[in-house]
């Protein structure tokens, strides 16, 4: 009876593991399968226990250069859309103007949109225009976006900043470009970094958008792509994993600065 | 800038701010590069698409618009099958997510304590590690002869799903209950994120207070907790659908011809076969359904909320 009693009282917090589990049981399975030694040309059966991969991660053709060629995309398509993504942020916060409601669901509109319609639209436009599909149509469509998501990023810390914090800066006599740097801009940078991280992530991983509009360019998502048909590498799990602890590094030294920040506060 | 963040609280604002005078023109500069770049690369090429899929004509001759409406339908009676298994599979999808979404939403805002942070980094951490490569761990993870198969076969679930017609023989695999669970998989995140927001602002002294007024756990769930969790279910409910009803990397990666998917038409359509107007047609169908939800949900919520 008490561990029925028991049982009822943590459902919730078993449920919700058991989810957490389900999320995570991929990534663990990369991990292990990083460290095999496949038969065949797949890497889907355990074999034996083996570094060769991790010893030598750009052993594959044609992969460390897939992976060259999606961060520097992702590179300049988060500088691009944090920037253009800020810059509207702050217009929609700070200022009153004609046409507020189709700029809003201009930006609304792409996070709603299935991305192989954008993909596909997106293609009949350079093929109207008989541009050169590559790395800079790629460019081009990462940058549309990821600009909504800085956009909602930058809006919501934006809102949430005093603006008497920018008045008191002009009484004590701060030009308006001085107010900006020294007082604005450092409030306003946890929602664009936040926003940027989240244009790199999404750039990074993007597949459906990039796979209609690279022509002959392969990024990395595309090089795992044409693997799933070819024969999965290794190493493939290698880059998977060493991604997964940058990001929990990353999301974690992150929050500990943050919390940091939030005592000394206190 | 230490100096800024660290000033004593100021007294509250006043609760409307007048609108700055200075500067007619700024918010016309501010805005003018992005939302440029977008009509430029998302709403134009809608139109071009649109323009696309009336016309007629072949790669080598060249295409020309001529109002041939005819496409539409064609493409409808020939790939309805997979318009409504696309819609089939993510209705399926959202559901599972909120069904397993919820729990851990709840745990994170509720019952975790100083471990909150943790399982937050834990949710949103795979987000940020390729989703073909995990999804291509599914392969391994629902392989015929692996651990999860055969216990569903021992304890006869697999009997089950094959009379309903999710699963076919002794496999996983290339069915579609393997789509739907790499779809719930991929779009979990799109659910939790939501929910936790909206769970987190929910006062804590609620539920104490429909304790104290003899509620039982489930009905404080039933008449405090979930109604003011709605927000993020629909908010999530609709990031989870829109892009498991147009995705394709799941059908083709966990499926087989069988499981194909509208998006695996479009893809299709474009990159290989080249029948622009076809797929043009076809995602031009599949976007009208979509912007009919979203507005719906629109006019229900306000555009100001969402972005």
């Amino acid at each position: 009876m008490s561990v029925l009693n028991w049982l009822k009282r943590h459902l919730v917090v078993i449920a919700g593991l058991l989810t957490l589990g389900y999320l995570l049981l991929p990534n663990v399975i990369v991990t292990v399968f990083s460290f095999n030694k496949p038969k065949g040309r797949f890497n889907y059966q355990w074999q034996q226990f083996s570094t060769d991969a991790w010893k030598d991660p750009c052993g594959v053709a044609d992969m460390c250069g897939s992976l060259s060629i999606s961060l520097q995309i992702a590179l300049w398509a988060t500088i691009g859309a944090t920037v253009l993504g800020t810059m509207i942020a702050f217009a929609l916060v700070r200022y009153r103007f004609r046409a507020r409601s189709t700029v809003n669901s201009l930006i609304f509109l792409p996070m709603a949109m299935p991305e192989v319609v954008m993909a596909a639209s997106l293609l009949t436009l350079f093929l109207n225009l008989g541009a050169q599909l590559g790395f800079w149509t790629i460019l081009i469509a990462h940058i549309m976006f990821c600009l909504s998501f800085v956009v909602v990023a930058v809006k919501a810390r934006v809102m949430s900043m005093d603006p008497r914090l920018e008045q008191a800066a002009q009484d004590l006599y701060a030009g308006p470009a001085q107010t900006f740097l020294r007082v604005t801009l450092p409030i306003a940078a946890p929602g664009i970094a936040a926003g940027a991280l989240l244009s790199f992530a999404l750039s990074f991983d993007d597949f459906i958008i990039t796979n209609f509009n690279a022509g002959s360019t392969v990024t990395f998502p595309m090089f795992v792509w044409g693997s799933a048909q070819r024969g999965t590498p290794v190493q493939i799990n290698v880059i998977g994993t060493a991604m997964f602890l940058v990001a929990v590094l990353l999301v974690l030294s992150s929050m500990i600065i943050g919390n940091r920040r939030n005592k000394q506060k206190a | 800038m230490a100096a800024v963040t660290e000033a004593p609280p100021l007294a509250p604002a006043p609760e409307t701010k007048p609108p700055r005078k200075r500067g007619r023109l700024v918010p016309y500069w501010l805005l003018l590069p992005g939302i440029l770049w977008l009509i430029v690369f998302f709403a134009l090429p809608m139109i071009y698409q649109a323009s696309t899929s009336v016309q007629t004509g072949s790669l080598e001759e060249g295409y020309k618009v001529t109002w041939h409406f005819a496409t539409y339908w064609d493409a409808l009676s020939e790939y309805w099958p997979q318009f409504l298994r696309s819609v089939a599979y993510a209705a399926a999808a959202t559901v599972l997510c909120l069904l397993l979404g919820y729990p851990l939403a709840y745990l994170i805002a509720f019952r975790a304590g100083r471990w909150r942070n943790l399982i937050m980094v834990l949710v949103i951490a795979p987000f940020f590690t390729s989703f073909l490569i995990r999804t291509l761990a599914w392969k391994t993870i629902l392989a015929d002869s692996g651990p999860v198969v055969s216990t569903l076969h021992t304890l006869h679930v697999l009997d089950v799903t094959n009379w309903l017609g999710w699963t076919s023989g002794d496999r996983v695999l290339a069915t579609p209950l393997a789509v739907v669970c790499g779809l719930t998989y991929n779009f979990l995140p799109f659910m939790i994120l939501p929910l936790y927001t909206s769970l987190e602002r929910i006062d804590g002294r609620l539920h104490e207070a429909a304790g104290d007024l003899y509620a039982k756990p489930w009905t404080t769930f039933r008449k405090v907790t979930f109604p003011l969790s709605m927000p993020g279910v629909v908010s999530g409910t609709l990031l989870t659908f829109i892009p498991a009803a147009g995705d394709y990397v799941n059908a083709e990666l966990l499926g087989s011809t069988d499981t194909r998917m509208i998006g695996n038409v479009i893809q299709t359509q474009f990159l290989r076969i080249l029948d622009y107007p076809t797929a043009a047609a076809l995602s031009f169908i599949l976007m009208a359904a979509i912007l009919l939800m979203v507005t719906i949900y629109i006019r229900k919520s306000g555009t100001e909320d969402l972005v």
